[in-house]
């Protein structure tokens, strides 16, 4: 696969900003694709619907984010998603754990579309235009995510025993790989200080403040101590869930190259 | 299985500011504001909307179908109900 392999050096030596884009692109398409099997097994017909409306958001983000992210290497959105192997996917740790019960679904998107708000508030004031613009747009469809997060979070935790519990295991489950969507590395801390994106250091506060007052809002108590806070994914070293994800994800396209209807 | 567990609600969109509010569906939701949010996701996807309103299925009186002939049927005859006869003014413009 020497078209493959390429593809894995091309990735490697994207732009800085190219290299964010991609990141931030693969966060909201593996997070939409694991969304997306909750189709036929959601709890009810309208919270399929709900979940799906939320996937196909951060599908949207996700196409625009791999088309900006490829287009000075001459690499296609679909190029990007398909045709990439694991190691050369940058999203978070926290996008790609298996779903679980709906509570771990329902914490996820709670944490992460609180942390998308943020990032796409702050990312409006980049000195790309083209960034900024998909920033502004992005970012009134993750105050909806965010929203109906908040609700079901404030229902899981402050509703049944059972309900509870599950939120509270979640909360503990996910809460770890929180931390690595505030990592800054070297590109990103230069791109920061040129004013194109923001310093994602700079989220991890107000993140913080948002995610607790809803957390005691909700019953779940304060967010768990603990020191191992796993990371890697931005550099490319994933949980093992990740390859079974793209497994799936790209078997359409690996069986038929290039196939469009 | 949440027929049983949720309450039914009707759904009411108003498509655009001047319009009333029409009846569009009904869901399944555990209080009001699931409800509206379901409204949301099920009802507005293609932009059908500016407001929505949500109504507990129980606080809405039918009329009966088997009264549709008292009901209904004394109306079909009554022309003068219609404006037909009415002559418009010349002055009158824009309507």
């Amino acid at each position: 696969m020497s078209n493959a392999r390429a593809l894995t050096a091309l990735t490697k030596t994207l732009k800085p900003l190219d290299g964010y884009a991609l990141a931030l692109g693969d966060d909201a398409l593996i997070s939409s694709h694991r969304l997306s099997e909750w189709l036929t097994y959601a709890p009810d017909l309208e919270e399929e619907v709900a979940l799906a409306n939320i996937a196909l958001d951060q599908l949207g983000q996700a196409r625009h984010l791999l088309g900006f992210a490829g287009r000075s290497s001459g690499l296609s959105e679909d190029e990007l998603a398909y045709q990439r192997v694991d190691r050369e996917y940058r999203n978070s740790l926290l996008a790609e754990l298996p779903n679980g019960d709906f509570a771990h679904t329902i914490l996820r998107l709670f944490f992460f579309s609180t942390y998308q708000r943020l990032l796409y508030a702050g990312l409006t004031a980049s000195a790309d235009g083209e960034l900024a613009a998909f920033a502004a747009k992005a970012a009134v469809e993750v105050g909806y995510h965010h929203e109906y997060a908040v609700s079901w979070t404030l229902r899981l935790g402050d509703g049944t025993e059972e309900s509870h519990d599950r939120a509270a295991a979640a909360l503990a489950e996910l809460w770890p790989y929180t931390a690595e969507l505030f990592a800054v590395d070297e590109d990103v801390a230069a791109l920061a200080a040129e004013g194109l994106v923001p310093d994602p250091e700079s989220l991890a506060g107000p993140w913080s403040e948002q995610v607790g007052t809803v957390l005691a809002q909700a019953t779940l108590g304060t967010a768990p101590s603990g020191t191992w806070r796993p990371s890697g994914g931005r550099a490319g070293l994933h949980t093992e869930a990740l390859g079974y994800l793209l497994a799936e994800m790209q078997s359409v396209h690996r069986a038929h190259p290039g196939a469009t209807w | 299985m949440t027929g049983d567990l949720y309450d039914l609600w009707e759904v009411f969109v108003r498509a655009r500011r001047g319009l009333s509010h029409q009846h569009v569906g009904s869901l399944h939701a555990p209080d009001a504001e699931v409800a509206l949010r379901r409204a949301r996701d099920l009802y507005t996807r293609r932009g059908e909307g500016v407001s929505i309103w949500v109504v507990p299925s129980g606080a809405v009186s039918a009329s009966d179908p088997g009264e549709k002939e008292p009901y209904f049927t004394p109306a079909r005859d009554k022309d003068y109900r219609y404006p037909t006869y009415y002559e418009l003014p010349k002055e009158v413009r824009g309507l």
